[in-house]
């Protein structure tokens, strides 16, 4: 399992410089423009000006390298720096600098970090704790009133999108019941109970928002795999040997149930780190997902590369993980 | 007459400054919070030309002089306007002095003097720095300090309209101290400096989160002891225009969001919540259709959209563009699409008052279907069994482009139903405004390659001196492959007789003769059909009622006067 997975890690390396450099061309061959926001009454000359002192007077290749160079080089080095306090060389350093904001890429996904986490992640993890009893009890009493309901339910969650139900629990919620605030107040410090209070009533709508679509997807997975396995000889043999009905599905069903589940919801972690583009704008949300929609917007290129990256770094790592998981909890699995 | 209401203006407006203050202290109308539905990237103006990043660095840093929203310039930092009558601008328009106000300190307690207003025209200027405003900058020689208080500002050649530099939210005073270290190639790293600059306005930037939020508080130097009435400022940014305009008028969450880019009546319905209401202002936006005297034809290959490629084969007749102008109703456009914040109009250079032209309303104004079917008929274009006219083989067919957005897509409906009455079809397309006003010469779709044979969108200028303005139609402004499809004469218009007229306007220092020679281009251009003008935009802002003091401005930025904005009580 070892080797195996330090194989892994190994052709890691190549797959996500491929990645680097398909994601790079794809944004270079895009046709957009940094100074394309900009108001008309700026002229060509001025513009032309802007463009080269973001380097885009640069041939292409020498403008990969040094994103390359300032990825994979430059910045560790300044975390290593920062972390220890020791100081290689003289310090200065060209950093991933944001066309829009001219401030380090690293410091803005920093800011940005703890409100994807927090609001994102939190929906993802009340996703999962609605999915599985209502998976369970759906597949366990098939066709019965839960289950058409809950089928009812995770098909309308899934399939509604997030721009709708989001503008729908703001104007329910929001506009006239009046009980939750529709923007996100990134400067609220928790620092007694009443902030307390603050930061969960406007973490409540998109987190209800996310979760409801998380826990409709899960909910499928975990209704299918209860099934699968009710039918299963060994349950059958659990049930002839007088096992409880509830040890049959809780232990027995619900654990070998829950293995395909587990790699499913370890697939889905980096799609926490993207953030929800759609939610975390509606209720603008500074987190992650809303800074990469504006860096799409305004054409910040080094924001884009630098956030898809690091997405597809997570994503490679985490189907890692995956099929890692998988090998650790079915015993059936081997990979050496 | 106009100078004599400009100095008017200024010494009335520094009385006002200077007079007794309406709220009796500082700080103590508590927070005032502000949306903006695109979020501020950098406090620094000069590193970002975006709009937004202008308005929100105007709150803190300063220019010497503004605009009222009369369109009159006020002293700001100075003690007066400089002009020809009190000496401030040379006879022979070649320099221009500015005597600073003694006692303006910047936020951090330091002298406010000459040498920050130099620094600010090196900043701008230096090279490398990619400097956004250079265009502020253009034609200015040297700028010296006579004494810590004057400012001397020397022109390459003679300047007739030289308040360009230091004026308005696009040109603000950055201070010396502050960014000494960030000139050049070094200014992106500055990024504390760019952030939080240090002012001379009302409040002082305590908090930026780029793309996000700003905390502003009251500047404890200002030099107004009793302003702002505010205690702090939270600008927060983000979502879309019609949830931001939400946020003031129907849920009150906000007291101030900017530009309400929404459809009239789905504005109705939310100020029907009577927690907001809208101030609108006209500044010189103009929502145009270009038509392209250049054939598009693709066959063309590289030299469509040229001069190289022959006029256009339709469009070259006058005519045609004429039957194009009359056949559109411009009072059904501004009523679906733009409500109270949009009037029709038939000028290039709408406002200010002085230099708009009244001469083509009486023709251009009126929707007239009859009249242009007969012009079509006279010269020659008959309707075919589709209903679409045709002469010699060509046929009115046009390809009609404008960016992604949901007004200008009914607009181009309305214009394409407009247009089939006089036996014209029009192709409709759009592409996404990053695209279309980008500017990359590699695409295909950007307003500057033209390869459409109409073109639709809004443009404008900064100030109320359209000279700059104008010189865009000069035959040479051309956008082309010579020049990287750069150049601003997007209709590709090429008139000896208006570049002849232009730089008869960049020589004549007189603003009443200024304003005639302007309204005599502006006709010219409307009249020979380089575009057709449609709707003269207006800004549109919502507040909040309890919010006071607000004068709505689209001479320059909209929170010019924050500093004199309060709670009602």
């Amino acid at each position: 399992m070892f080797t195996y997975t330090l194989r892994r890690l190994f052709f890691a390396i190549p797959t996500l410089l491929i990645i680097s450099f398909v994601i790079f061309a794809l944004l270079d061959l895009a046709p957009n423009d940094p100074t394309g926001d900009l108001p008309l009454t700026i002229p060509p000359e001025v513009r032309e000006q802007i463009r080269a002192s973001l380097g885009l007077d640069q041939p292409f290749f020498i403008r990969y390298l040094a994103w390359l160079n300032q990825f994979f080089v430059n910045e560790p080095l300044n975390i290593l720096e920062s972390l220890t306090g020791w100081q290689f060389g003289d310090g200065e350093r060209m950093r991933v600098l944001s066309w829009a904001t001219r401030s380090p890429v690293v410091d803005l996904i920093v800011q940005r970090l703890p409100q994807t986490l927090w609001v994102v992640g939190l929906a993802y993890v009340f996703g999962i704790l609605i999915a599985i009893p209502i998976g369970v009890i759906s597949a366990y009493k098939q066709y019965s009133i839960f289950d058409q309901i809950g089928t009812f339910v995770s098909m309308v969650g899934y399939s509604v999108p997030t721009f709708f139900t989001g503008v729908l629990l703001i104007v329910i919620f929001s506009s006239y019941l009046q009980w939750f605030p529709s923007v996100y107040d990134t400067n609220l410090r928790v620092t007694d109970f009443a902030t307390f209070v603050a930061q969960i009533k406007q973490m409540a709508l998109p987190v209800a928002v996310l979760a409801l679509y998380n826990a409709s997807q899960i909910a499928r997975f975990v209704r299918a795999s209860m099934l699968d396995n009710l039918h299963q000889d060994y349950v059958r043999t659990a049930r002839a040997k007088g096992v409880k009905e509830k040890v049959v599905l809780l232990v027995h069903v619900l654990r070998n149930s829950l293995i395909p589940v587990v790699t499913v919801i370890a697939l889905g972690v980096p799609t926490v780190f993207s953030g929800a583009i759609i939610t975390e704008q509606v209720f603008r949300v500074n987190g992650l997902g809303q800074l990469l929609i504006t860096a799409v917007q305004g054409a910040d290129i080094p924001l884009i590369q630098t956030l898809t990256f690091i997405f597809a770094v997570l994503i490679v790592l985490f189907n890692l993980i995956a099929d890692v998981l998988y090998g650790l909890l079915d015993p059936r699995i081997r990979y050496d | 007459m106009h100078k004599l209401k400009l100095l008017l203006a200024g010494t009335a407006a520094a009385l006002a400054l200077s007079g007794p203050a309406a709220h009796a202290e500082r700080g103590t109308d508590g927070d005032l919070k502000i949306l903006f539905w695109q979020a501020v990237s950098t406090m620094n103006p000069y590193l970002s030309g975006g709009t937004k990043e202008v308005l929100a660095s105007s709150i803190v840093i300063e220019p010497l002089a503004r605009t009222d929203e009369k369109g009159e310039l006020v002293p700001w930092l100075v003690t007066e306007i400089p002009t020809l009558e009190n000496g401030g601008v040379a006879k022979d328009l070649l320099s221009m002095t500015w005597k600073l106000k003694p006692d303006v300190k910047w936020s951090d307690g330091t002298d406010f003097t000459a040498e920050d207003v130099i620094f600010t025209w090196k900043y701008c200027t230096a090279p490398d720095g990619g400097c956004a405003q250079a265009a502020q900058y253009e034609g200015v020689k040297n700028v010296e300090a006579i004494d810590p208080h004057t400012v001397k500002i020397t022109f390459e050649e003679p300047k007739p309209y030289p308040y360009s530099a230091f004026v308005g939210p696009q040109s603000p005073i950055i201070q010396a101290a502050q960014f000494k270290d960030c000139v050049g190639a070094k200014a992106p790293g500055c990024t504390a400096a760019n952030f939080g600059p240090i002012g001379t306005g009302s409040f002082v930037v305590k908090d930026f989160k780029p793309n996000d939020v700003i905390t502003f508080a009251a500047n404890p130097n200002y030099r107004d002891a009793a302003k702002p009435a505010f205690a702090s400022i939270t600008l927060k940014g983000g979502g879309d225009a019609a949830s931001a305009a939400r946020a003031v008028l129907e849920t009150g969450e906000y007291d101030y969001a900017w530009n309400a880019q929404v459809e009239p009546e789905v504005l109705q319905t939310m100020m029907a919540a009577g927690k907001g209401r809208l101030e609108i202002s006209f500044g010189t936006q103009t929502e145009r259709i270009n038509l392209n005297w250049t054939n598009p034809d693709p066959a063309l290959g590289d030299k469509r959209s040229t001069t190289e490629a022959g006029p256009h084969p339709a469009l070259k007749d006058p005519a045609v563009r004429r039957a194009l102008s009359l056949a559109i109703d411009r009072d059904i456009i501004v009523e679906a699409g733009y409500g109270q914040s949009g009037k029709p109009t038939c000028n290039i250079v709408p406002a200010p008052e002085a230099v708009a032209s009244t001469k083509n309303d009486s023709w251009c104004l009126k929707q007239d279907i009859e009249g242009a079917n007969k012009l079509l008929d006279d010269a020659g274009w008959v309707k075919g069994g589709d209903g679409i006219r045709a002469k010699d083989g060509v046929k009115l067919s046009f390809l009609y482009s404008t960016s992604t957005n949901s007004v200008r897509q009914a607009t181009q409906e309305l214009v394409k139903a407009m247009w089939a009455e006089i036996g014209v079809d029009a192709e409709l397309r759009n592409a996404s405004a990053s695209v279309f006003f980008g500017g990359d010469p590699a695409s295909p779709d950007t307003f500057q390659k033209f390869y459409a044979d109409v073109l639709m969108y809004t443009n404008n200028f900064d100030g109320t001196d359209p000279e700059k303005y104008l010189a865009e139609w000069l035959c040479d402004k051309m956008p082309g492959p010579k020049n990287g499809w750069q150049g601003q004469n997007i209709p590709r218009y090429c008139n000896p007789a208006y570049d002849k007229l232009v730089g008869e306007l960049s020589k004549t220092a007189d603003l009443e003769k200024r304003a005639e020679l302007s309204k005599q281009l502006n006709d010219m251009l409307t009249e020979e059909g380089a575009h057709i003008p449609l709707v003269h935009r207006g800004d549109q802002s919502s507040f909040a009622v309890t919010l006071e003091g607000v004068r709505m401005n689209s001479w320059d930025s909209q929170v010019w006067n924050i500093a004199d904005w309060s709670r009602k009580k």
